[in-house]
Order: C-alpha cells, then sequence, then structure tokens
C-alpha cells in the first residue's frame, strides 16, 4: 500500500468535454479523493474515536485510497458507461456520486441528489415484493396516489406477478434486481447511477432494461452505468470513463475507451 | 475544472452533495414521507409475528405472560404491604406501559444501524426511520390497550370518565419514547457497542418505574439515602406515564390504594414536559448528524 499515498492528478480527462459545452451539465466531479479507514482485521473503522486508540494498537487500521483524484463533468441527456478491473474503485465513485460516500478532499456538485441503483441495495426482505413496491415508490417521493397508478406498470416491468405476495427474501438475486430496477426506474431521474444491478438479469430483462435506460436519458437525464459487460456499455453508453486502480485512465466515446481497455487487458 | 483547497458550495448553478439540509428545508422533507413513514410502520407490524402461528397474537400474549410471571414471583415474595388491593390490573397496566418504552428503545438502537439497506439506496429524510419505529410500536400497543381493558374491567373495576384521561396520558408517553428513539439511534451509530448496554438500561428502569410495586408505600421517604431513591423514581418520566395510564383506570376504594394510585396536576405537567422536552431535543440531536447516517 506505500505507492496507493501519493496523489495522482488525472491523465486525460477533458477530452469528453469538448463537443458538449452548450449542454448544461448535471454533475461536476471535482477532484474527488475517497479513503476508507479499515481495520487490517476486517471490522470496519466505527466513528468511536476515544475506542481508536485502544483498538489501533490491537487491530492493524488501515488507509485504503480507493478514488485518487476524478475529475470530470456529466451532461444532460448524456449515458456514460465506468468500466474498469475489480476493485478499480468504479463502485466507490458512484457512491460518492449519488452523495452516500463522502469524499475525504474535493467535491461532487449536483442539482438534486442522484440515485443510485445498487447490487446490495436491498428493500425490505422479510416483506412481500407487493409491499416493497409500495414501500419503495413512497420512499422515492411518490404521493400515495401515484403509487396506485404506477403500481400495476413497476409489476409488469419487473415481471415478478406470480410472486408478488412472496417475502422478497424468497425471490431469486435476478428477480429482486428486476423488482429494484422496476421501482427506482419507475421515477424520471434527474441522474440515475446503476451499478451492476443489471448483470444478474435474464436476457429478456437485460434489453427491457436498456430500453428504459435510453428512456431516462432522453428525458433530459444523465444515466451512469459501471458494468463488465462491455458490450451494454457499448450498446447503451456513447461515453465512457476507464477507472483504474482509483484514477480516470481514459474519458472519451465509449467505444474508443473500451477498445482501449481491452488492449490493456489483454 | 480547476480545484481550491476548499471547495466552493456552488458551481454552475449545481449545488455541493452531502451537506445537511436547514431545519426548515428537513421538516418540509419529512412531511413529505410521511406515507413512507406510515406504510412502513404498518407493513412491518403485520409482518412482524408473520411465522408463528398465533400471529399477531403475540403481540398482546408475551407481555401477558411477562405480567403473569412477574405477578407470580412478586406477588408470593413481596409483602402485601407494597402493593395496593386490586393487584393483578396495577401490574398488568404497569408492565404494558412499560413494554412500549422498552420496545421503543431497543427498536431505536437499531433504527439506522439495522436499516442500512434501505439507508445506502435511497435518499430520504433518516428522521423517518426512528419515526416509523414509534409508530409500529404504536400499533403494538392498541391491541394491548384492548386486553388491558378487558382485564380491568374483569378484575371488578368500575367504568369512569377518567378513562378519557388515558389517550392523552399515552400521548405524551409516545412524544418521549419518539425522543427516546431519536436519541437512541444516532447513539448507536457514534458507538455501536451501545446496543449490548441496552438490555441492562431498560432492566434498571423496569425496577425503578413501579411496575410491580407501588413507589409511594415501597420507598419511603424518612432517612436521606431512601429519599433520594423515592425522588428520583417520582420524577422518573416511564413511572409518571405508568402512573397516568393507572390513574385514568383504575379507582381507589381505601386509603392505601388513594396513595399509591394518586396523580395531581404537577405528574401532569411533568409528564408534559418530559414528553415535549425529550422529543424536541431528541429530533435536533438526531438532525445534526443527518449527514453521517449510512456512511461508512
Amino acid at each position: 500500500m506505500s505507492e496507493a499515498t501519493k496523489t495522482v492528478t488525472p491523465s486525460a480527462s477533458t477530452a469528453a468535454d469538448k463537443p458538449r459545452q452548450k449542454k448544461k451539465p448535471t454533475v461536476i466531479v471535482d477532484d474527488v479523493h475517497v479513503t476508507y479507514r479499515v481495520y487490517a482485521s476486517g471490522r470496519p473503522a466505527k466513528e468511536a474515536s476515544f475506542l481508536r486508540k485502544r483498538a489501533t494498537s490491537m487491530r492493524r487500521l488501515r488507509e485504503v485510497h480507493a478514488v485518487r483524484g476524478i475529475s470530470f463533468t456529466a451532461h444532460e441527456g448524456e449515458a456514460i458507461g465506468v468500466i474498469g478491473a475489480n476493485g478499480s474503485g468504479k463502485s466507490t465513485l458512484l457512491r460518492t456520486i449519488a452523495g452516500l460516500t463522502p469524499p475525504t478532499k474535493g467535491a461532487v456538485y449536483a442539482e438534486t441528489e442522484p440515485t443510485l441503483l445498487g447490487v446490495n441495495a436491498a428493500l425490505i426482505n422479510d416483506l412481500s415484493g407487493e409491499r416493497n413496491i409500495v414501500l419503495g415508490g413512497l420512499a422515492l417521493g411518490m404521493s400515495p396516489e401515484e403509487v396506485k397508478e404506477k403500481y400495476d406498470a413497476i409489476a409488469e416491468f419487473a415481471d415478478i406477478q406470480d410472486f408478488l405476495d412472496l417475502p422478497m427474501r424468497t425471490y431469486s438475486s435476478g428477480m429482486s434486481a428486476r423488482l429494484r430496477f422496476a421501482i427506482a426506474a419507475s421515477v424520471t431521474h434527474r441522474v440515475l447511477l446503476i451499478d451492476e444491478a443489471l448483470a444478474v438479469g435474464d436476457a429478456k430483462f437485460s434489453r427491457r432494461s436498456e430500453e428504459r435506460i435510453r428512456e431516462l436519458r432522453d428525458q433530459a437525464g444523465t444515466v451512469f452505468l459501471v458494468s463488465h459487460s462491455l458490450k451494454s456499455v457499448l450498446d447503451t453508453c456513447e461515453r465512457a470513463l476507464w477507472i483504474d486502480k482509483g484514477i480516470l485512465r481514459l474519458d472519451g466515446p465509449s467505444d474508443e475507451v473500451v477498445k482501449a481497455y481491452q488492449a490493456s487487458v489483454r | 475544472m480547476t480545484s481550491t483547497a476548499a471547495p466552493a458550495d456552488t458551481a454552475q448553478g449545481l449545488t455541493k452533495l452531502g451537506g445537511r439540509p436547514t431545519l426548515g428545508r428537513y421538516l418540509t422533507q419529512l412531511w413529505g414521507r410521511r406515507h413512507f413513514a406510515w406504510e412502513l410502520a404498518y407493513s412491518r407490524f403485520r409482518s412482524q409475528n408473520e411465522e408463528d402461528r398465533l400471529g399477531i397474537g403475540w403481540t398482546v400474549l408475551g407481555p401477558l405472560i411477562n405480567a403473569a410471571v412477574y405477578g407470580l414471583i412478586f406477588g408470593v415474595i413481596m409483602s402485601k404491604g407494597t402493593r395496593p388491593g386490586n393487584f393483578v390490573p396495577y401490574l398488568v397496566t404497569g408492565v404494558f406501559i412499560f413494554q412500549y418504552f422498552s420496545s421503543c428503545l431497543s427498536g431505536g438502537a437499531k433504527a439506522i444501524v439495522g436499516n442500512m439497506g434501505l439507508v445506502r439506496s435511497l435518499h430520504f429524510p433518516r428522521a423517518v426511520l426512528p419515526i416509523s419505529l414509534v409508530l409500529q410500536n404504536a400499533f403494538a400497543l392498541m391491541p394491548m390497550m384492548v386486553v388491558l381493558a378487558v382485564i380491568v374491567v374483569l378484575t371488578g373495576e368500575p367504568v369512569t370518565l377518567r378513562w378519557l384521561l388515558v389517550p392523552p396520558a399515552l400521548v405524551l408517553y409516545s412524544m418521549f419514547n419518539l425522543g427516546i428513539s431519536f436519541i437512541a439511534a444516532r447513539l448507536t451509530i457514534h458507538v455501536r457497542d451501545l446496543a449490548q448496554l441496552i438490555p441492562f438500561i431498560s432492566r434498571v428502569l423496569f425496577y425503578m418505574s413501579g411496575v410491580f410495586f407501588a413507589v409511594k408505600l415501597t420507598v419511603s421517604n424518612d432517612s436521606g439515602k431512601s429519599r433520594i431513591l423515592a425522588t428520583v423514581m417520582e420524577y422518573n418520566p416511564v413511572h409518571i406515564y405508568i402512573q397516568l395510564v393507572r390513574h385514568g383506570l383504575l379507582t381507589p376504594t381505601d386509603a392505601k390504594e388513594r396513595l399509591s394510585l394518586e396523580v395531581t396536576g404537577q405528574t401532569w405537567v411533568m409528564g408534559a414536559a418530559w414528553g415535549a422536552g425529550l422529543m424536541l431535543l431528541g429530533f435536533l440531536y438526531f438532525w445534526l448528524a443527518e449527514e453521517r447516517y449510512g456512511r461508512e
């Protein structure tokens, strides 16, 4: 971890900004660094500062510099793919853009708080799919009438009509991913962040979700998509960010970025 | 994008993320999610005993068995002098009313840390979670109050106009419990270990609240030490609320019972002060850490 602490400036970050200068920015990420403090035993660092002195003497406290100075600007109507190896900081970056993990240094600017849709974004496992649709909708800020209106569309999109009365813990991972996406996608978001949430769905669902992502983007929103499926990045996004070991390696049209990424892997 | 030492609060018309909303804005957001808080409380209440044969019945059966156990033990061990004449409704009221507090305390401690999945995936004012927890326990209190009323009548207590004093007492008590769960919810974020201590805090309060004995008959006012104990118990908010409900439901028949059920205007003032005070303090304390929930 010794080389991890040195600051790295983004190498190529503004390449994609030029053709989009006229469009309104929706998210500005300004030199964001994220550092996690983790106990090496695997127990996460907590806020209990009065315990920390003693705790460090017993368990090694280790700093993980997950994101190291990333800057870019996202605009209206963009779908941005985020690619990179496992552990390169993609998910951390998305959680920071969503306002759920505070940056250690730098800042994220946005109009409203972006919505993050992640793989482990659990709804309430003990409750039925039906209750989760209602609760998820209300949590997103819909009124009870809106939820009633959109209920059928959500259930249909998730394609789980036969299992709506069963508790969510009995769902397969694909089924619950579909339900989560269907709920989150039922609202028009200015900025929607999707973190591998579509990977577990079947072919039919990934086609429909890609369609929905395009729709959301056309409603002048911005969509971020973290995915290991380079094909789905190419299919849905015209711009891509390649994150490598916490720094932004390349930012540009998705076909170029994907090509460069593939070349580096081989 | 040039970065400065301290990032500005706005850039090109966008606002910086991660700040805590102002109190007014927070209250507006909270009001916007009132349906969410209600539905969450109701769904959780309906599902909590779903896997048991008797289902919702356990919300009443559990505390009832609890009361029976305490009644059996303390009714036999303790001298007659410490308990009022009609002991059964006196004890059951104490156990049921205390139950509401203890589940708000232990549930409040888990309101944020037990809902990390929800907190990490959706933006909503986090105060929704402790509020919905207290609502959920208030739903559970309703059937308990019905059973309590039946027990009170079956044990020969008359139905009086004083019953009307029970709902306002419960409202003040709910405000107090809301304050408690706000505070417990934030404290366990800072020190996770606190959740381990909650059962003991609950236990101490149980013995300090006159659940199964009458404070006025048990703790004498003569010597210095027991006077302090008596004063602490008298001002103990949980004891105050238990007494307010008892005063509403039970009718004294002799001097001893009159003393054990005595409630004055001062008791009501203290109940109102504890309720309003703790609710406000708890809410402010919870709101001050809003930006920290779910981030570690």
